[in-house]
């Protein structure tokens, strides 16, 4: 918590245009004062543009992170999460669609297509991973995410170029993951999405905690496997896209966040969740502040940011993992 | 009313039948061991006992009442089993494991409370696992994290044990003390013991009956000294034996001619 609000105060401040932590003071005392003056630049910057994008940030990263601890405990794999099975790609197709076919005029039309798209990528990738009465084979899942996010690459690289060359830049843009593009009205829905969904995946934290013993185990602690599975995966499917239409594919946050909260809290879920969640919307807020400073005043998607510490953090993973 | 009654089950994974029409009763606050070759379906069977899998035909009954019949809780409340070996994937300490056993008993939402710490203190300290509470499950021996998961199912407060060749891993010492502990548990809080070995001997001289299973059949059930004998186990098992009474208590020893 503490550090999440330290974070977010930190990246209010760091910008193309950066604004002393007294102006900050002042500018917010500003905004609960109610105050008749007309608002300076540095407040426009802070308030409409920093402020909904940091807000944006952390539900996403949180959101992804959330996906990640559950993903993981899931499949017991510690490498999981909604970018390598192939979740983000199917809802990022499912979003492309929404978009090429104009979808956007709906409030809800592309990250409902997403959260379609993501749904079809959890059922195709638990086929291919084929377990039989319903029990998973978790060392095939990953192999099915690989091939099913190879898939919806060439899918999405098709829907592009049909697509006419204005959007290409934008919907590339976003492909890699950017958070620049949020307006109001997208930053609330995500927001409630990703508290409906939280709430409804804390309430099953007990149950993961046997889930990850392994399937058969938890059946014999008395949890309804498969209902809670079913929960788990459409809740899931669902934070996700809704994070994945709105900001595009970002990578590896729901591998990194997970991993690094489990070193520090250990694998309780109860604890877990919410840790990884605060964790994933500051580890987001912090990339992303970075994103659009290392190369100001242009910016940098932030996926370019979480897949560059991601990548490496993910190799040395399995490469631990082999050895033990 | 025996606890637990089989009547004609049958079971099948693929073509081949795993179980075959097998009954008994076995009687509530005893100790049964069930043996018979690789493949004759003793895991099979105490996965019909604990509810993970249902008979294709024929009936599992869990006092008086099929198992089918049971919601997950009540099962989970009545039953529980001690896995051959769980694989530690994620970093819990042995006492969260054991923790774990106390979920049938908690409504959702709660966290543990003073009674269920209590009780898992009580069962890992019966198991010789106190010493090791706050270390990470995956860095413990086998033998160690054994004893985690017999302390786990213990915290389930089961009226019927199912153990799966739950003392492989387990030094004598250790073996000996388990061994007590199930025998005093039957006695004080008439608790059944269902247990699963290839040890011919530790059966017949730990268990009340056994069952001795032949593939997929039930070939015979009744005291030590009655199923065991040198012809029943040449035909189940192929393999000349000696058997004579144990000086010590009387209770027959099985040799294994080589």
């Amino acid at each position: 918590m503490v550090v999440f609000a330290a974070v977010c105060i930190a990246s209010l401040c760091i910008g193309v245009v950066s604004i002393p932590a007294t102006d900050l003071l002042s500018a917010l005392a500003g905004v609960m004062g109610g105050s008749a003056s007309p608002p300076s630049e540095g407040q426009v910057i802070l308030l409409d543009v920093r402020l909904p994008r940091i807000l944006f940030g952390g539900i996403v990263g949180a959101s992804l992170s959330a996906g990640g601890v559950v993903f993981q405990a899931l499949l017991r794999n510690p490498l999981a999460d909604p970018y390598v099975l192939g979740i983000s790609g199917g809802s990022a197709l499912g979003a492309i669609i929404g978009i090429v076919l104009g979808a956007g005029s709906f409030v809800l039309g592309v990250p409902f297509l997403a959260f379609c798209g993501a749904l079809t990528t959890v059922f195709l990738v638990f086929v291919a991973a084929g377990g039989s009465r319903g029990f998973l084979m978790d060392h095939s899942l990953i192999l099915a995410g690989v091939v099913v996010n190879a898939f919806f690459s060439a899918a999405i690289l098709f829907a592009l170029s049909v697509v006419n060359s204005v959007e290409l830049h934008s919907i590339t843009f976003w492909l890699m993951g950017d958070l620049s593009g949020a307006d109001g009205r997208e930053i609330v829905t995500a927001a409630l999405c990703l508290l409906a969904g939280f709430a409804i995946l804390y309430a099953q934290a007990r149950k993961l905690n046997l889930m990850v013993q392994g399937e058969e185990t938890a059946l014999q602690m008395g949890v309804d496997v498969r209902i809670t599975k079913y929960i788990l995966l459409f809740v899931t499917s669902l934070v996700t896209a809704v994070a994945v239409s709105l900001a595009g594919i970002i990578g590896f946050v729901g591998i990194m966040v997970p991993h690094m909260m489990r070193l520090v809290f250990g694998s309780d879920h109860r604890l877990l969740l919410p840790a990884a969640a605060l964790f994933g919307a500051s580890f987001l807020v912090v990339a992303d502040t970075l994103a659009r400073t290392i190369i100001a005043p242009a910016e940098l998607p932030v996926g370019v940011i979480t897949a560059l510490c991601g990548a490496p953090y993910f190799i040395i993973l399995m490469r631990r993992r082999g050895r033990g | 009313m025996p606890v637990i009654e089989a009547k004609n089950l049958s079971f099948r994974y693929t073509e081949q039948p795993v179980l075959d029409g097998v009954s008994f009763g076995l009687e509530a606050a005893q100790i049964i061991a069930v043996i018979g070759p690789n493949g004759s379906g003793k895991t099979t069977l105490l996965k019909m006992l604990n509810g993970t899998l249902f008979p294709d035909q024929g009936q599992m009954l869990l006092e008086g009442r099929e198992t089918r019949r049971w919601n997950r809780g009540e099962l989970a409340r009545t039953v529980a089993m001690v896995p051959q070996e769980t694989q530690a994937i994620f970093p819990f300490f042995a006492e969260e494991i054991v923790l774990m056993g106390r979920f049938p008993h908690l409504r959702s939402f709660v966290f543990e409370g003073k009674k269920d710490y209590r009780i898992v203190r009580e069962v890992m300290g019966q198991t010789d696992c106190l010493a090791y509470a706050h270390r990470r499950f995956n860095e413990l021996s086998a033998g160690e994290r054994q004893r985690v998961l017999i302390a786990r199912a213990l915290a389930q407060e089961p009226k019927v044990l199912l153990l799966d060749e739950s003392t492989v891993f387990l030094d004598l010492k250790h073996q000996a003390q388990f061994l007590v502990l199930l025998r005093d548990l039957s006695r004080l809080r008439h608790l059944t013991v269902v247990f699963v070995t290839h040890d011919v001997n530790m059966a017949a001289q730990n268990a009340d009956a056994i069952l001795l299973l032949y593939n997929g059949k039930k070939y015979a059930i009744g005291t030590p000294s009655d199923v065991l004998t040198a012809r029943s186990i040449k035909e189940v098992y192929d393999v000349d034996v000696g058997i004579d009474l144990n000086p010590h208590n009387g209770l027959p020893r099985v040799t294994l001619f080589t």
